[in-house]
């Protein structure tokens, strides 16, 4: 079961802010589904290397030759708050970490 | 002769451009004009103008695409079915689409998706539910589900999907087309925008199983904007098998039974069909996957916990919604993601978040991980005694809107006879198979990584035998009863 001090640590982390009652069905919800998830941590899995790619391919990199990429002003295009410098943002203030 | 063309498959569409006895102007115009109607709501965009016509001896033939939204085409909306892209015009086209449109296959239109591809009835997508052609009160499946009612309502020739956990074959069993998910790797995934970048993977959703043999044939390669990317071992051939002789078919007990939460009407339509390829010379055979029962959870950490990793990118910053007013850069942060994401992805990132959060990390992930592991070894043992594994593709068919929307559990188990072979990387394809109770059954055959030939040629000869015909969905298509 995932409390609601949980719920609001995870949303703080994922920077979603979930209202008192969304976080309230999250909760829930999110321990239905763990409830159902658990079963796999019961399974016998002693020295079996984990999978994070089924792809074995390794240094796939792609010649070094310099090409064209996006231009400032098609990369700054659908931006909110382009500026000449760049993305333009809010003041990190007092809520920043 | 509009319904003349339409009853051409994309692949007979393209001969007779060849061979001068059809306009590919009048074929698009006729596909442009259906999709623009819309009567399922499988659109987010659809193409005003003529194509520009196709280079002369493009394989293609000028025979248009509709493409789900979630890859990127220049200039042209790109939302990935969410209110956070509300408006999105990328400034470049996914690889997949480019090579689609330099083979001759121009864009017909883009196609409604749950959002971030994350769900398995459309349900999930800010732009509202696709309907399904074979009836409008049920759903098409998801999460490419406007691709899917697309093609089967004669809306478009043939169209892109994405599979992450079937999310081209579960749509395209639920509304009686073909959906190909090949073997991870074998489509570039760059301009696609990304839910689980070890499990995305580009399809063709398409009428029959010709159609999606020469979609594919012009959709893989190795691409050097995707790492992951690599050449396929052969061309992609179209497939000609008219028997099954010597082919061994293996059905695993965990994913066929009735205790799996299979529908009694799917599994009678499912065993039909496996009368039809025991006759054409298969030998149906138990088979075993012993931790097949297990691949769902594994997949609901390993997705959820890539997802929320490739969403951090939604920001408020570079592109798509901002929510700021007077607050600070962290609260815009939250405050546009809160407003920009649905409800079933912000529970995808939470779930994703707390399974990758310290002090879970190795229980969660970890385990899923090593999961994962014991699954493809599952498959790789049971591809040493049959050719392929079939399943039913769902276990169920089409269901209800609304049916199972606020209950994400059940929703999720739609994805248990699918989600094993994404985890494992090999390709599935989903053929229809029958009808129950007037609504369509897919039958899924899996193979071994790079098998493709194979399997499409297996397809194709129990499609030949099983003479599905899907159109009676075409009038689903038409004008709104």
């Amino acid at each position: 079961m995932l409390e609601r001090q949980q719920v609001d640590h995870v949303a703080r982390l994922a920077r979603l802010e979930l209202s008192d009652s969304e976080a309230d069905t999250m909760a829930v919800e999110l321990s239905k589904i763990l409830d159902h998830i658990e079963a796999i941590r019961a399974l016998d899995l002693e020295g079996v290397q984990p999978t994070s790619h089924v792809v074995d391919l390794v240094n796939a990199l792609r010649a070094d030759v310099p090409q064209r990429s996006l231009t400032p002003q098609q990369a700054l295009a659908q931006a909110p708050e382009p500026t000449d410098a760049g993305f333009g943002v809010p003041s990190p203030g007092q809520g920043a970490e | 002769m509009s319904q003349h063309l339409l009853e051409l498959s994309a692949a007979q569409a393209v001969a007779a451009i060849r061979a001068g006895e059809l306009d590919a102007a009048e074929l698009f115009e006729l596909y442009r004009s259906r999709a623009a109607a819309d009567p399922l709501n499988a659109f987010t965009w659809v193409a005003e103008d003529a194509a520009v016509a196709a280079p002369a001896g493009a394989p293609l033939a000028g025979v248009p695409a509709a493409v789900k939204d979630l890859f990127c085409t220049e200039g042209v909306p790109s939302q990935s079915g969410s209110r956070i892209l509300e408006g999105y015009r990328p400034p470049y086209t996914a690889t997949v689409v480019a090579k689609l449109a330099k083979a001759g296959a121009p864009l017909l239109a883009k196609t409604n998706q749950d959002e971030f591809a994350m769900g398995s009835s459309n349900e999930n997508s800010a732009y509202g539910p696709v309907l399904n052609p074979w009836d409008r009160a049920r759903v098409p499946g998801g999460s490419s589900g406007g691709s899917a009612a697309a093609v089967a309502a004669g809306l478009a020739p043939w169209a892109l999907g994405t599979d992450t956990g079937g999310s081209i074959r579960q749509p395209a069993a639920f509304c009686g087309i073909v959906g190909l998910k090949p073997t991870y790797g074998a489509c570039s995934r760059y301009g696609m925008i990304a839910f689980a970048s070890s499990l995305d993977q580009a399809g063709p959703l398409t009428r029959d199983v010709t159609d999606a043999a020469l979609l594919l044939r012009h959709m893989v390669g190795r691409d050097q904007n995707d790492s992951t990317s690599l050449e396929l071992p052969e061309e992609i051939r179209l497939p000609s098998r008219g028997d099954l002789k010597g082919v061994r078919l293996g059905v695993p007990q965990e994913l066929t039974g009735t205790a799996g939460g299979i529908d009694p009407g799917v599994l009678a339509s499912f065993e039909a069909a496996l009368a039809q390829a025991q006759a054409l010379g298969a030998s149906v055979e138990p088979c075993t996957l012993p931790h097949a029962p297990h691949a769902l959870s594994a997949y609901y950490i390993i997705a959820p916990a890539e997802a929320s990793a490739n969403l951090a990118r939604f920001d408020g910053v570079r592109y798509g919604l901002r929510v700021a007013g007077d607050s600070d850069l962290d609260t815009m942060y939250s405050r546009t993601r809160a407003q920009g994401f649905g409800a079933e992805v912000k529970r995808r990132i939470m779930l994703g978040t707390y399974a990758l959060s310290s002090g879970y990390y190795d229980a969660y992930y970890g385990t899923a991980q090593r999961v994962r592991t014991r699954i493809s070894q599952d498959f790789q043992s049971a591809f040493a005694e049959v050719d392929f594994i079939v399943t039913p593709t769902a276990p169920t068919t089409a269901f209800e809107l609304g049916a199972k929307s606020h209950d994400p559990l059940a929703m999720y188990l739609n994805d248990v006879c699918t989600v094993p072979m994404s985890l494992a990387g090999i390709p599935a394809i989903s053929i229809p198979c029958g009808l129950s109770d007037g609504l369509p059954v897919g039958l899924q055959l899996a193979g071994p990584a790079f098998s493709e030939n194979a399997l499409l040629d297996a397809a194709y000869a129990l499609e030949q035998a099983l003479a599905f015909d899907g159109r009676s969905a075409w009038a689903g298509g038409g004008a709104p009863a």
